[in-house]
C-alpha cells in the first residue's frame, strides 16, 4: 500500500513535468502553425528543420550552428582551464586554497542575470566589441568552475604518489601530466566538460547580454525573441522534441552501461 | 608553496578579470551618473520608486513560494527516489533529472502554450506552476543525493535505540538531509529570484519581475540604475548564501 | 543450567540468490559473553543484524526470553547494539547521543542527566558531555557508541566488530575494558569478530563461522585445542595441518611415520586430517631419541620465541615454536606427544558433483560442460560424478578451463595445498594441487576425463 501510493506521486509529479514536453512532441507531427490544432499527421516541420526552409530564412538554423560553436569552443577551454586549475588548487594548502576555491564558487552561486549583467558592463569599461569573443569568454566564465568540481574529487581519488612515481621512473613532468595525470582524471574531465556543454547549451541571460548588437542568435535568444514576437515559430516544436529524445536516449544509454559496469566490477551485489 | 600549486595562476588571474572586476563594476557603476562622478541617486531611486519596490517584492515573494512548494513536492518524491523499498527502479531518477538537461526557456514556452491551449488565464497562478515544473528537479536531485550517501547505518542505530520509524525520519534523516535541502533551495530560489524571460512567458509580460526591470534598464542603456538595481539583488543574494552556508556549516561539520 | 536469554532456530537466510546462513541454530545463555567469529563474508554480520532485528530471516526464528521476536522491528527489541563505524548522529553532541534512546522513552530529564553522567564515568568519557562527536578520537568515538548502548540497560548487547578501526594498542586496551564491563555489568554480550585472538581473549563461547554454517561452537580452550575441522584448525591460530591415515585405535600414520595417539572409535585405515600446533613438536638437536627427524631451513625470532620451519625426512615442511634458536641447515631431531595430537574425521575423500549427461563422452556439471571416459547412460540421466582432488586442474585464466572459479580458502598441508574454488555456479570444487595461488584468483577449471567416475544417481 505505501509502496502504491509512492509509485503514484512519484508518477504523478512525473506526468506534471513531462505533460508539456509530449504536448510539444505530439504536435511536432502536423503542419498547423497554433498548437493545439491537428490538422493532420505530417513530416514537414521537420522537413523545414533540416532544409531551413523554415520562416524568416536560416535564422533558426544560424541560431542551432551558434549555439553548438559556442558551447563546443567554450566547454574546450573550460576543461583545460578547469583542469590545470583543479591540480593546482589541488596541491594548495590552508587559507590560499579556501581563498580560491570560495572565487570558484562566486559564478555558480550567483544568478545568471548578475553575471551577464556584471560581464556587460566590464566589456564597455574594457571597450570590448561584444559579439562571438565576449558570448564565449563569458561561458567560460560560468563553465569552468564546474570542471574545477568535476576533477577535484578525482585528484582526491587519485594515489598522490604516482605522479612523483612517473617522475622517478624518468618522465619529465610534461610527460608525466600527459602520460599519468590525464589518464587518472579522465572521468572527471569529461563529465566536466559534458556539464560545461549542456550549461552552455542552456544558457540564455548571460548571452542576452554579452552577445552585443551585432545580432548574435543562439537558439535561446531566438526562442526568446519568437516568443516576444508573439508565438513560437513551428519548427521548434520538431527541434524540441529531437532535443529531447537524444537527451533521452543518451541518459539511458549512460545509465545502463554504469549498471552494467556497477554489477560486473561487484558481481556479488 | 610546491611547484604544482602555481598551476592556479592561470585561472586565478582570468577569475579575478572576469568573476572579481566585474562585481567591482557593478558596484562603481551603481555609485556613478551618466558623467562618471559618485551618487547615491541610482539607489535612492529605487527606494523612493513604488513601482520598483512592487516589484522587488513580489520578487521575493514569488521565489519564495515557489521555493517552499518546491520543497514540499520535491522532498517526499526525493526520499522516495531514494528508498530502496520504494523504487527499485533507477529509471525513475533518470526521469526526474532528465528535464535538467533542457533548455529552461523551451520548457518554460512547452508549459505557456500548454495553459494557452487549455484557455487558462496567464498569471500569477500560471507563473507559480510554471517556475515548479521548470526548478523542481533542481530541488529533487541534491536531496535525493545526500539520502542516497547518508549512511544508514545512523537510521539504524536510531532504531536501535528504539525510535519508530516516524522518530527515526524526524530525528536522524530529516537533520542529516539538511545540507542538501539547503543547496536545493539555494538552486531554485537563487535562479527564480532573478529570472526575467520565465515571467514574461508565462504571465504574457502582465507580471514584471525584478530581473525584468533590470534587463529593460540595461537595454535602455540605464547602465547605471541598471547596475545599482543589480547590486540590490546581488546583497539579496550575498544574504541569502550566507545565512544557508552558515546553517550548512553547523550540519556538514557533523557530517563525515 | 544457565538460563537461555537467545535462541536461535533454524535460520536461513540468502541475498540474491546466494545462501548466507544455512540452518542456524545457537543459543546464548544470560550473562554470556558469546563471539561469532569467521572470515569475511562468513554470514556473522548478517546473523547479528537478525537478532537485532535489521534484516529478517528467510526461514527460522529469533526467540528471546521465550517469545517469539522474528517479527518484531527493532525499535521494539530489549536489546541494543555497537555499530561497526560507531554511527553517532554526526548532528548531536557527546550527551545528546548517550540521550538519544532515554528521551524516546520519555525517561525524565532529571533521570537521563543522572543516567548520562554514570554510563561517561564507566567508559571514562567524564565532561566530554557537550563535544561535537566528529571531534572525538577513533577511540573516543568508540566510548560514547558503547555508553550510548548500554545506558538504555539493554538485557543484550550486540558488538559489530567494535575495535576494528582503532589501532592495536588501543584495541588491546578496550578488550581489557570490555571485558571488565562486561563482568560488571553481568549482562549479555554477542560480540562479531573476525579476528582469532581478540575472540580468544574475550569470549565464554566461540561459535566459529565460515559459509554460512557453524563449524564449532565451545569455550575458547576447547576450540583452540580441539578443532573439529580443518577449518578451524587453520583460522584458530597457527597450526600444521597433513593428511594422515587411521591405522587402528590409538595409532595413526602421517607424514610417513607412525605415531601414537589418544584418539579411538574411527576405525582401521581410515583417512584423516591430523593437527598438531606448531609448540606441540619438541625439538632438539640430537636425533637419537627422537620420532622422527628434519632439516632446519629458517628460524625466526618472534619476540618471546622462535619460529621454525624444517623439512621432515619425508619432505614434509613443517613450522615449529620453540624458545630455543636452532641453526639452518643443521639436522633436528622431532617428538609429538599422543594427547599433542588432535586426529579428526576427513569432511569428504574426493569431490561430489551432480551432472547430467549430455552425449557420450559429455557431462554438464558446475555451470559448464566436461568431458569424461565414454559412457552408456543415455543422455539427460542424471548422475553423480566423481572427482579426485588431485584430477582437478587450475588455469591461470577462468576463459581456460570448461568454467571459471574464484580461490576462496587454502590450506597448506605440508605437502601440497589444498584449495577450495568456489565455481560460477556458487558450488565448491576441493582441489589438491602443489602450484601457489592466493585467496581470490580467479581460476579455470579443467578436468583430466580419465580421472572422472560417473555413477547412476540412486533413483
Amino acid at each position: 500500500m505505501k509502496k502504491f501510493i509512492s509509485q503514484a506521486y512519484l508518477w504523478l509529479l512525473l506526468i506534471l513535468l513531462y505533460a508539456p514536453l509530449i504536448f510539444i512532441a505530439i504536435f511536432s507531427f502536423t503542419e498547423s502553425k497554433v498548437l493545439g490544432n491537428w490538422t493532420g499527421f505530417s513530416t514537414k516541420l521537420y522537413e523545414n528543420l533540416v532544409t531551413g526552409g523554415v520562416q524568416g530564412g536560416g535564422a533558426l538554423l544560424r541560431a542551432i550552428e551558434n549555439t553548438l560553436l559556442i558551447a563546443l569552443v567554450a566547454a574546450l577551454f573550460s576543461m583545460v582551464l578547469g583542469t590545470i586549475a583543479a591540480i593546482g588548487i589541488y596541491n594548495l594548502k590552508g587559507r590560499k586554497k579556501q581563498a580560491v576555491q570560495f572565487l570558484n564558487n562566486i559564478p555558480m552561486i550567483n544568478p545568471d542575470i548578475i553575471t551577464g549583467v556584471s560581464l556587460f558592463l566590464l566589456f564597455i569599461f574594457l571597450h570590448i566589441t561584444q559579439g562571438y569573443t565576449s558570448v564565449i569568454l563569458a561561458h567560460i566564465t560560468f563553465c569552468t568552475p564546474y570542471v574545477v568540481l568535476s576533477v577535484l574529487p578525482k585528484l582526491s581519488q587519485m594515489n598522490p604518489n604516482i605522479y612523483e612515481a612517473a617522475l622517478d621512473l624518468g618522465a619529465t613532468p610534461f610527460q608525466a601530466l600527459r602520460k599519468v595525470l590525464v589518464p587518472e582524471l579522465r572521468p572527471g574531465m569529461i563529465s566536466g566538460f559534458i556539464l560545461a556543454f549542456t550549461m552552455s547549451l542552456d544558457d540564455f541571460a548571460v548571452t542576452f547580454f554579452t552577445r552585443g548588437t551585432i545580432g548574435l542568435e543562439t537558439l535561446s535568444t531566438y526562442i526568446y525573441a519568437d516568443a516576444r514576437k508573439g508565438g513560437l515559430t513551428p519548427e521548434l516544436r520538431p527541434l524540441m522534441t529531437i532535443i529531447f529524445a537524444v537527451i533521452l536516449i543518451l541518459l539511458v544509454v549512460i545509465g545502463f552501461t554504469q549498471k552494467k559496469s556497477a554489477t560486473r566490477k561487484n558481481p556479488e551485489a | 608553496m610546491n611547484k604544482r600549486s602555481s598551476w592556479t595562476i592561470p585561472y586565478l588571474i582570468f577569475l579575478i578579470l572576469f568573476v572579481v572586476l566585474p562585481l567591482i563594476l557593478v558596484m562603481v557603476y551603481a555609485f556613478q551618473d551618466a558623467q562618471g562622478s559618485f551618487t547615491l541617486s541610482n539607489v535612492t531611486k529605487f527606494f523612493s520608486d513604488a513601482d520598483a519596490m512592487s516589484t522587488f517584492a513580489l520578487s521575493i515573494e514569488v521565489a519564495l513560494e515557489n521555493t517552499l512548494i518546491c520543497l514540499l513536492l520535491g522532498y517526499p518524491a526525493a526520499w522516495i527516489l531514494a528508498n530502496k523499498k520504494l523504487n527499485k527502479s533507477s529509471v525513475t531518477i533518470i526521469l526526474f533529472i532528465l528535464p535538467m538537461w533542457i533548455n529552461a526557456l523551451m520548457r518554460t514556452l512547452a508549459t505557456a502554450e500548454l495553459f494557452n491551449m487549455l484557455g487558462v488565464q496567464l498569471g500569477k497562478g500560471t507563473l507559480l506552476y510554471g517556475m515548479v515544473y521548470d526548478y523542481l528537479p533542481f530541488m529533487i536531485y541534491p536531496i535525493y543525493n545526500i539520502l542516497m550517501k547518508m549512511d544508514k547505518s545512523y537510521a539504524e542505530a536510531a532504531e536501535d535505540l528504539g525510535a519508530n520509524p516516524v522518530q527515526v525520519f524526524a530525528k536522524v534523516t530529516l537533520p542529516l538531509s539538511m545540507p542538501g535541502v539547503w543547496s536545493g533551495v539555494l538552486m531554485v530560489f537563487m535562479p527564480t529570484v532573478s529570472t526575467f524571460a520565465i515571467s514574461e512567458f508565462l504571465t504574457n509580460n502582465k507580471i514584471k519581475l525584478f530581473g525584468t526591470i533590470i534587463q529593460e534598464n540595461i537595454n535602455s542603456s540605464m547602465w547605471n540604475y541598471g547596475a545599482a538595481l543589480a547590486f540590490i539583488m546581488l546583497i539579496i543574494i550575498g544574504i541569502t548564501t550566507l545565512f544557508s552556508s552558515d546553517d550548512d556549516k553547523q550540519v556538514e561539520g557533523g557530517t563525515v | 543450567m544457565a538460563d537461555k536469554i537467545i535462541d536461535l532456530v533454524h535460520i536461513s537466510k540468502s541475498f540474491s540468490g546466494k545462501k548466507v546462513l544455512d540452518d542456524i541454530n545457537l543459543y546464548v545463555n544470560k550473562g554470556e559473553f558469546i563471539t561469532l567469529l569467521g572470515p569475511s563474508g562468513c554470514g556473522k554480520t548478517t546473523l547479528l543484524r537478525i537478532i537485532a532485528g535489521f534484516c529478517k530471516p528467510d526461514d527460522g526464528c529469533v526467540i528471546m526470553d521465550g517469545s517469539d521476536i522474528s517479527d518484531l522491528p527493532p525499535h521494539k527489541r530489549p536489546l541494543n547494539t555497537v555499530f561497526q563505524r560507531y554511527a553517532l548522529f554526526p548532528h548531536l553532541d557527546v550527551y545528546e547521543n548517550i540521550a538519544f534512546g532515554l528521551k524516546l522513552a520519555k525517561v525524565p530529564a532529571d533521570e537521563i542527566e543522572k543516567k548520562v553522567k554514570k554510563v561517561l564515568k564507566m567508559v571514562s568519557m567524564t565532561d566530554y558531555e557537550d563535544r561535537d562527536v566528529n571531534s572525538l578520537s577513533g577511540g573516543q568515538q568508540q566510548r560514547v557508541a558503547i555508553a550510548r548502548a548500554l545506558v538504555n540497560e539493554p538485557k543484550v548487547l550486540l558488538l559489530d566488530e567494535p575495535l576494528a578501526a582503532l589501532d592495536l594498542k588501543m584495541r588491546k586496551d578496550m578488550q581489557i575494558e570490555l571485558k571488565e564491563m562486561h563482568k560488571k555489568l553481568g549482562i549479555t554480550f554477542i560480540y562479531v569478530t573476525h579476528d582469532q585472538e581478540e575472540a580468544l581473549t574475550l569470549s565464554d563461547t566461540i561459535c566459529v563461522l565460515n559459509g554460512g554454517k557453524i563449524q564449532q561452537i565451545g569455550t575458547p580452550t576447547d576450540i583452540y585445542n580441539e578443532p573439529c575441522n580443518s577449518f578451524v584448525a587453520d583460522f584458530i591460530g597457527e597450526s600444521n595441518i597433513v593428511n594422515g591415515t587411521m591405522v587402528e585405535d590409538r595409532k595413526v600414520s602421517f607424514i610417513g611415520h607412525e605415531f601414537e595417539c589418544v584418539d579411538e572409535g574411527f576405525g582401521c585405515d581410515v583417512p584423516v586430517d591430523v593437527v598438531i600446533r606448531p609448540e606441540d613438536i619438541y625439538i632438539m638437536n640430537r636425533t637419537d631419541a627422537a620420532q622422527f627427524t628434519g632439516v632446519v631451513k629458517s628460524c625466526t625470532f618472534k619476540g618471546v620465541h622462535y619460529e621454525i620451519f624444517i623439512d621432515t625426512d619425508n619432505g614434509f615442511e613443517m613450522m615449529i615454536q620453540d624458545y630455543n634458536a636452532f641453526e639452518v641447515g643443521s639436522t633436528v631431531g622431532l617428538i609429538i606427544k599422543p594427547q599433542d595430537i588432535q586426529v579428526m574425521k576427513k569432511e569428504r575423500l574426493a569431490n561430489v558433483f551432480s551432472g547430467t549427461i549430455t552425449s557420450e563422452t559429455t557431462v554438464e556439471m558446475l555451470g559448464g560442460e566436461f568431458e569424461i571416459p565414454a559412457t552408456t547412460l543415455e543422455n539427460g540421466t542424471e548422475v553423480e560424478v566423481e572427482v579426485p582432488f588431485g584430477a582437478i586442474d587450475l588455469q591461470d585464466h577462468s576463459d581456460d578451463g570448461n568454467v571459471g572459479g574464484e580461490v576462496s580458502f587454502l590450506l597448506y598441508k605440508g605437502d601440497h595445498y589444498h584449495l577450495t574454488v568456489v565455481a560460477d555456479n556458487d558450488e565448491n570444487v576441493y582441489v589438491d594441487t602443489n602450484d601457489v595461488w592466493d585467496k581470490g584468483d580467479l581460476v579455470g577449471i579443467k578436468i583430466d576425463p580419465k580421472d572422472i567416475v560417473i555413477r547412476k544417481k540412486d533413483e
